[in-house]
């Protein structure tokens, strides 16, 4: 976890010659991160003070093993939210990968030839995605649904039926345990998920192509004009998301066991929520890494915490959720006003 | 009245021609799986056949699709309009289940304008976040997406309310003048928005605020309630779409009532011809799109291929009609070499129509600007 702190404070800008440096204060650029940060620490808190066991630190890492391909999907979300777009189709492309797989496996195909067959199955989609808004200049909201839609429909022309995983591969990632201190244990899809975000957080942080993610979103015709690739890199978000996409698709299938035309139905709702509760601004430029992560432990707490209520009824979940995303919205645009 | 309608009947060639096209070629594929598709009987004193059923089917996903059309008018998109049709379903069929007496008029009169108010404040509610707060639109409805999905549960308790009232079944099941009551209800909607719309200013001001904010601004119109306004006329369709979708099937099923159509709402704005940059609209287009995309269902489910599979097409569908309305499309198709003649300001968002410069300040989304020089720049490079 501390890796991937590193990134916010490696992108953290010197303060300009002008404005002297503001001690104890935190940076702008880093309070809807703060913000979530103390959400969580204050969800986490409550919790552990309201209900018996919720202190455990095993609850934290369920949190983590029950959300790993949440996680996954919305890393890639956070790729193309920084550029400005967004990516609706990444729920229908969890939900074919899940089928591809379990159909493949079913007919006896190996797991070796199986896993990349998917993965280059929802990356491919990404590209194409990628490529239709860059190259006809469509609106990514629109090609998305498309993808979305296609991604769907394809899932059901395959078949409508939720098909079980049997092949010894899949259960053995899916009910292997890397245990640790005191019988606590998480699961090969959350190692597969902190790989991906340490991996991510590195790219966006310390790369040329990270640069220009942020530059995209942070002012498209500017990037345009400092000769930055703007066209490749739209296209390779899209493409990520999409690789990531079918990454969590795999994830899903580990954790279900089954593929269904009907998994991960609004899972784009809950990536982009995620990903906007981390602290990432919608209209792209600005945000880390770091707050996706959070963002997903704050969603996975807040389902864990019902989960411990017994009266509170599961659509609570969207209820809360609701409110969350209002409250960051709203110190967005708070931030990002005294910024302008 | 009839140079007016001449000139109606001109304009209507030139916008709905592909739509309009679309639908006629659907409805006379149909003939090939069922001849006796286009044959309508009455019976018992009510109009009955195949389109009758498309019309009725449709009902909702027109409404939903008008007052999606005149947010999308302004620049805006709302995505809660499926949450806001089951909430206003669920209030309705809560009340009506609590009344002693479930047949009677007043309390469901009283139960569908209370579903009515809330989803005319919830319409208040994602405009005053869009308009006085300044919240990018699709974000700002996103909350309420979410949200209002988890209200209509709680509303009914995570259960199926079934009702059991005849004057609230006449909404979505009643027939009257032969007509399904339904149906006439949307064409009043319609009818009223569209006189509203184009016979007072109310639609230019619209265009103008949704074509470039900035120009509008200084020309003098009052955005903000303008914009609050469409996001309100938006929930009050989509509340009058969940009464009737609710009172069809006499339950109320806040789980499932209007679940996606919010994307079915968009897709038929986009087949009407209304480029979702905001600006000129029609009304007519999108009432055609969403019956087009009710008939593909009729049409995909008569056929026998699985219902679900009916995303594949409308996944083409989309993406067809978007690159016929890309501008960087269409000039890939003229000419990959050289693009002649600076017909098109680079950047200009698809399907806007010519007349349209949008510049910086002109309102659609950032994403938006300049695709086309990069593609450009880096065949250069």
């Amino acid at each position: 976890m501390i890796d991937v702190s590193d990134p916010r404070q490696a992108t953290a800008t010197a303060p300009t010659p002008t404005a002297r440096p503001r001690r104890y204060l935190p940076q702008q650029r880093h309070l809807p991160v703060l913000a979530t940060l103390t959400l969580l620490a204050t969800m986490y808190g409550l919790g552990a003070l309201n209900y018996t066991g919720f202190a455990q630190p095993q609850i934290l890492l369920n949190v983590f093993v029950d959300n790993a391909f949440l996680l996954v999907v919305a890393v890639g979300m956070t790729f193309v939210i920084l550029t400005g777009g967004i990516d609706l189709s990444v729920g229908a492309v969890v939900a074919l990968t899940t089928v591809c797989a379990a159909v493949l496996l079913r007919e006896g195909w190996p797991a070796g030839v199986v896993l990349p067959l998917v993965l280059l199955i929802g990356t491919t989609i990404g590209l194409l995605m990628g490529l239709i808004i860059h190259f006809f200049d469509i609106q990514p909201f629109i090609v998305t649904l498309a993808g979305m839609f296609f991604a769907r429909g394809l899932c059901h022309l395959i078949t409508s039926d939720s098909i079980p995983i049997t092949d010894a591969f899949w259960t053995a990632a899916a009910q292997h345990r890397i245990r640790f201190g005191d019988g606590y244990f998480i699961s090969i899809s959350v190692v597969i998920a902190l790989v991906v975000v340490l991996i991510a957080a590195f790219v966006l942080a310390y790369t040329p192509f990270g640069r220009n993610v942020y530059a995209i979103g942070g002012n498209p015709q500017s990037a345009l004009l400092m000769g930055l690739p703007a066209g490749r890199t739209r296209i390779a978000v899209y493409t990520i998301s999409g690789f990531c996409a079918a990454l969590g698709g795999v994830l899903l299938s580990f954790y279900m066991l089954s593929g269904y035309s009907l998994h991960a139905q609004g899972m784009e709702l809950d990536a982009i929520a995620a990903v906007v509760i981390g602290g990432t601004l919608l209209t792209g430029g600005s945000g880390y890494l770091l707050g996706t992560v959070l963002g997903v432990g704050v969603l996975g707490l807040i389902q864990t915490i019902i989960a411990f209520q017994a009266d509170l009824s599961s659509w609570w979940t969207k209820i809360v959720i609701g409110v969350l995303l209002f409250a960051f919205i709203i110190l967005q645009r708070l931030v990002t006003r005294r910024r302008g | 009245m009839s140079d007016t309608h001449r000139r109606l009947t001109g304009l209507v060639r030139q916008r709905l021609f592909w739509p309009v096209l679309i639908l006629v070629v659907l409805l006379v594929s149909n003939l090939f799986f069922t001849p006796s598709f286009f044959s309508i009987t009455v019976r018992d004193g009510h109009l009955y056949g195949s389109l009758i059923d498309i019309l009725r089917a449709s009902t909702p996903l027109v409404l939903v699709a008008v007052g999606m059309t005149v947010v999308i008018a302004t620049g805006g998109i709302d995505l809660s309009v499926g949450s806001v049709m089951a909430i206003s379903g669920a209030l309705a069929c809560l009340h009506i289940s609590g009344l002693a007496d479930q047949n009677s008029v007043g309390g469901v009169l009283f139960a569908v304008a209370l579903a009515l108010g809330l989803s005319v404040l919830l319409g208040l509610w994602n405009g005053t976040l869009v308009a006085a707060i300044g919240i990018q639109p699709i974000i700002a409805t996103l909350i309420l997406m979410v949200a209002g999905r988890g209200l209509a549960q709680l509303i009914t308790d995570g259960q199926i309310i079934n009702v059991n009232s005849a004057p609230y079944k006449v909404i979505g099941a009643g027939y009257a003048l032969t007509l399904p009551v339904s149906v006439l209800i949307v064409v009043a909607v319609v009818a009223a928005a569209a006189l509203l719309i184009r016979r007072s200013a109310l639609g230019m001001l619209v265009e103008s605020v949704g074509g470039n904010p900035t120009a509008s601004r200084l020309a003098g119109i009052r955005a903000r309630q303008l914009v609050i306004l469409a996001y309100v006329f938006a929930g009050l369709c989509a509340g009058i779409a969940g009464l009737i979708f609710s009172s069809n099937v006499s339950s109320a099923d806040g789980n499932n009532a209007g679940n996606l159509i919010e994307l079915d709402a968009i897709l038929a704005v986009v087949i009407g011809g209304t480029a979702l940059t905001g600006g000129r609209f029609s009304l007519a287009g999108s009432v055609i799109g969403a019956v087009i995309i009710k008939a593909l269902d009729i049409t995909i489910y008569t056929i026998g291929i699985p219902s679900q599979a009916n995303l594949l097409f409308k996944a083409v569908v989309v993406i067809v009609l978007c690159l016929a309305q890309s501008s960087a499309f269409r000039a890939r198709l003229a000419g990959i070499t050289r693009r002649g003649g600076p017909a098109r300001p680079p950047g200009s968002p698809p399907g806007s129509p010519p007349g349209k410069r949008p510049d910086g300040a002109g309102g659609g989304l950032p994403q938006q600007a300049g695709p086309t020089v990069s593609a450009e720049a880096e065949v250069r490079a």
